[in-house]
């Protein structure tokens, strides 16, 4: 069987295409046999994100090109796309039970995850300005259906559309970002832009500024945040989990494919960017996190404050930078989703409980659940030995070789502030008394949780695996 | 020679022990018994193991031993273990008290009993690994790893205000501790590994130098705790049960001077000649300030605290004195410390599990009900005051004699801050102590149990033969402490010397 059509590879892409053409035979599925398959389309399309993932995995090693140098395939893609798939599976795993309500049964759900995973895997493959912002409108547009499909909640509603709104603007200025560049250097190819850019002039820097604000909204870096926190409360719980786990990992893809192979000319002008984001995030993560009450609210300041700490490894500039915000987003993504498996179990007479309050004395009631909860909570804060501490050490050691002093002091003093409020959680588990019994866990958050508490909690006993295919990734982009 | 992992052993057999707890389900009597039982025999067996380090130890020589090696993180940084002069008596120090503080927890920690007994070892775990990894990361690893169970501890089972002395413990120390990462980071970059024996033969630039050691500084300076960093101290402690007071003042109190001795001094050695005045400045201010806060407390664990503070000042003048006698008197003084104060804060425990309250004016003519307890708290009273007999007296002596080879002033001042030792101890002796038995509620206690004494009688022997017999501890880390000096001062004249020829 030959993959080459019209004189391009497709089997760069054979991933991709197997799970556009799943997505759309499961669509039809779901189209003519009704609501009452949602489960079975959940199941499948899960089925499907292994595929892709295998895939993905079983292309030929190296680095593959097609549709002209547009669309790239080496290990750093390789890396983050199994990471974006295993965020879009664990979430449909995750919304099970939100899909099993009379009320909710929509497969289009799961499709739109689909759809929106397709998107992130074309966006980190990207190679070019135009491939970039085609799976960037892709992943986007699904997931503002995806954050309002709690079709009867206002909250839900307004979420889709602030999302909407918001991510209109950032993609328009993205895109106003790509003319500029476009002009200044007659081509859209990261390459032949780096062939093109040597010095920063001023047309140059402006196209880059817009350009990344719109990259930085997506990750929701301040000061283009201001969506995260009403959209992670507003969206249903399971979406804010896919919110806070695999489309940051596209995003945060892109971001680094573009700074580092786009621009690698004019480092100090995005670098001085880069500080101030991080800097600016890092803050407003800790502190503003600490007056929150809404876990949903607190967990996107959490979100905001962490994608400031990845781009401390960016900021550097460096292969040891770029592994260290791929280390990061890993150790992130499975923190995330081990978290809001615990979220998603707090439920008290059949209603979802929100209020960090609502987990006090939870080591009384579910020792185990708050226990691993816990642990969680002190690696997302980087206390060691937990993967957490890892994570951080990797961006900042990154920073400090790229002699990035002032941002590394001012970032461990902001991971102290951040680890206030997680340790507030840690004391309403434990010194305070029960709130009232929790539901018993469901056997699929149950492991979810377990997948992601025990690698947090042993990553320190064998960190070789991931640290090594980090740094093989990273050294791909250069 | 040793064909395995002897000191690995040691550091991860409680965590085994832990594990076993866990296994041990239930939340009835039985099954509380059996965790304390567990966490006991475990302890005990850590403790016979880490005994076999000391009697195969070759205190002739300076270098680490039980090395053990293992690839890890990535290039430069390895799992590596190993003992030498200066951190064996602290590794001992941990697994000797372990068991008291279980003991000690017996009756008193009825809640979550469990849970407890596992922060307990897995804090062994983390304590004994600290002070005997090679490996600059491994080390913070389990530095910073003992924030966990500690702070469960204190906020779990502590007292009213366990709450804000917890998240004030927590997070000052990792404050500090931050700093000292970026640090590390930094001499990673600088030698290209975080091994501590490499780090310890390679060179530092100047500059660096002050700005790691500084960074250092910040984590041990809370850690141990100096003036003006000290005041999440008096909280922990009051607010800790009594074993979390114990393992506090004993063990993660050393930790701060451990790392002085085995990162500043040798791996900043210009710095630290630099900054020698600094701290000579704030260990007398500790010395002399902390002393006085003591004479005006009201609670007796807050007393006591202040009072370690007080100590831990001789202990950072000795040290950054760098003379032979100030740092092997600063060893011995930590180590002495350490029985002290832990057998002080099981003193105090003892008398409030049948009171329940730390307020000194509740005491008083103790003597007349509880001789034998007034016995053991005078003995330990006197070590604290420093009384020649007593353990206290040698280190306090010779970190004194030290700092008077290098700084007259530094040495008599400190030297008043002994008399207002002094004075608090015995003022608190004789409140809680002396006296005529008049308040009712003292009229029906008990003198010590059984289970009490078997605390409290291995440390009464420890204390008064380390004072009139403390060759084991000195021999121990003398050639250690000896290479350490001569490798500072090697480095200090050398620049000196430099700065002479231009």
């Amino acid at each position: 069987m030959s993959f080459s059509s019209a004189g391009y590879q497709l089997l760069p892409v054979l991933p991709e295409l197997v799970l556009a053409v799943g997505a759309m035979a499961l669509l039809m599925l779901g189209a003519y046999r009704g609501a009452e398959t949602t489960k079975l389309v959940t199941g499948l399309a899960v089925v499907l994100l292994v595929l892709t993932g295998v895939l993905e995995l079983m292309l030929p090693a190296g680095k593959l090109t097609t549709f002209g140098g547009s669309f790239v395939v080496d290990d750093f893609a390789r890396f983050l796309k199994i990471l974006a798939i295993i965020g879009s599976a664990v979430t449909l795993i995750l919304s099970t039970e939100f899909l099993s309500d009379p009320s909710r049964r929509i497969f289009e759900y799961s499709i739109l995850v689909l759809l929106s995973t397709l998107g992130m895997m074309v966006l980190i493959s990207a190679a070019d300005l135009i491939m970039l912002y085609l799976g960037l409108e892709l992943m986007s547009l699904a997931l503002y259906v995806v954050a309002a499909s709690n079709r009867d909640n206002a909250k839900s509603n307004e979420a889709g559309l602030k999302y909407f709104v918001l991510g209109a603007l950032s993609s328009g200025m993205l895109l106003y970002g790509a003319s500029l560049i476009y002009g200044f250097t007659g081509t859209v190819d990261f390459a032949g832009i780096a062939a093109a850019v040597k010095t920063g002039s001023v047309g140059i820097v402006f196209g880059l500024v817009f350009l990344l604000a719109g990259l930085c909204f997506k990750v929701s870096a301040v000061p283009f945040h201001m969506w995260t926190p009403d959209v992670y409360e507003g969206a249903p719980t399971p979406v804010t989990a896919f919110f806070a786990s695999a489309p940051k990992v596209a995003a945060l893809a892109v971001f680094t494919r573009v700074t580092l192979t786009a621009f690698p000319g004019i480092v100090p002008q995005w670098q001085q960017i880069l500080v101030f984001v991080a800097i600016a995030s890092m803050a407003l993560g800790s502190f503003a996190a600490i007056g929150q009450r809404n876990i949903k609210r607190l967990m996107a300041y959490s979100s905001i404050g962490h994608m400031g700490f990845a781009l401390v490894g960016l900021a550097s500039g460096t292969v040891e930078g770029a592994q260290g915000v791929l280390v990061y987003i890993a150790i992130y993504v499975a923190m995330t989703l081990g978290s809001f498996a615990v979220i998603l179990t707090m439920k008290r007479n059949g209603q979802a409980v929100e209020q960090i309050s609502d987990f006090a004395g939870l080591s009384r009631t579910n020792p185990m659940l708050a226990f691993l909860f816990a642990m969680l909570l002190f690696s997302l804060a980087g206390i060691p030995p937990l993967a957490g501490f890892f994570a951080k050490w990797y961006v900042f050691v990154a920073a400090i070789k790229a002699g990035l002093f002032t941002l590394a002091v001012i970032g461990v003093l902001t991971s102290v502030v951040g680890a206030f409020y997680y340790l507030t959680i840690i004391k309403l588990m434990y010194f305070d008394e029960p709130a009232g019994q929790v539901e018993p866990m469901r056997i699929e958050l149950r492991t979810v949780l377990a997948v992601a508490g025990i690698f947090n909690i042993f990553f320190f006993v064998y960190p070789g695996p991931l640290v090594s295919v980090a740094t093989a990734a990273a050294k791909s982009l250069f | 020679m040793t064909t395995w992992p002897i000191l690995s052993v040691v550091t991860f057999l409680p965590v085994l022990g832990a594990l076993v707890v866990y296994l041990s389900r239930g939340d009835d009597e039985a099954a509380r018994r059996n965790a304390r039982w567990i966490a006991l025999w475990t302890t005990l067996v850590t403790f016979a193991v880490s005994l076999i380090l000391v009697w195969r130890f070759d205190a002739a020589s300076a270098d680490f031993q039980f090395v053990e090696k293992a690839n890890w993180l990535a290039s430069g940084i390895s799992y590596h273990m190993g003992v030498d002069g200066i951190s064996l008596p602290f590794v001992i120090l941990t697994t000797a008290l372990m068991p008291l503080c279980i003991i000690a927890s017996w009756k008193s920690i009825t809640d979550r009993v469990r849970e407890y007994m596992m922060a307990f070892l897995l804090l062994e775990t983390l304590m004994v690994g600290t002070f005997s990894a090679l490996d600059l990361v491994l080390f913070y690893l389990f530095f910073e790893g003992g924030l966990i169970p500690m702070f469960l501890i204190i906020g779990v089972w502590g007292g009213p205000r366990r709450v804000y002395a917890s998240f004030k413990f927590f997070l000052y120390t990792l404050l500090g501790s931050v700093l000292m990462l970026l640090a590390i980071m930094a001499l990673y970059w600088n030698a290209g590994t975080t091994d501590i024996p490499t780090l310890m033969q390679t060179a530092v630039p100047r500059s660096l130098q002050t700005w790691a050691w500084l960074a250092f500084f910040a984590s041990f300076a809370v850690k141990m705790p100096m003036w003006p960093v000290h005041t999440w101290l008096p909280d922990a402690h009051v607010e800790a049960p009594t074993a979390g007071s114990v393992i506090l003042a004993a063990i993660l109190l050393k930790m701060g001077g451990y790392g002085f001795l085995r990162f500043s001094l040798p791996m900043f050695p210009l710095a630290s000649h630099d900054f020698a005045p600094l701290i000579f400045s704030l260990s007398v201010i500790a010395i002399v300030y902390t002393s006085l806060v003591a004479l005006m407390q009201e609670d007796v664990k807050k007393l006591i605290a202040y009072s370690s503070v007080a100590h831990m000042g001789f202990v950072t003048m000795g040290i950054f004195a760098a003379t032979t006698q100030g740092v092997a008197g600063g060893m011995f003084q930590m180590v002495s410390h350490g029985i002290v104060s832990g057998a002080l804060f099981l003193c105090v425990g003892i008398v409030y599990d049948r009171m329940h309250t730390r307020e000194i004016a509740a005491y008083g003519g103790l003597v007349n009900r509880m001789p034998l307890y007034a016995l053991v708290f005078m003995v330990f009273t006197m070590a604290n005051v420093g009384l020649p007999g007593t353990s206290g007296f040698v280190g306090e002596f010779m970190t004194l004699l030290g700092t008077f080879k290098v700084s007259i002033p530094t040495a008599t001042f400190a030297t008043l801050g002994v008399i207002l030792s002094a004075a608090y101890a015995l003022w608190l002796y004789r409140k809680v102590v002396f006296g005529p038995l008049t308040k009712p509620s003292l009229a029906s206690i008990k003198d010590l149990t059984l289970r009490e004494s078997l605390t409290l009688f291995p440390l009464v022997a420890l204390t008064i033969l380390f004072g009139v017999y403390p060759k084991p501890v000195l021999d121990m880390s003398a050639a250690s402490v000896q290479q350490l000096v001569n490798n500072y001062n090697a480095a200090v004249t050398a620049v000196k010397a430099a700065a002479l020829i231009q």
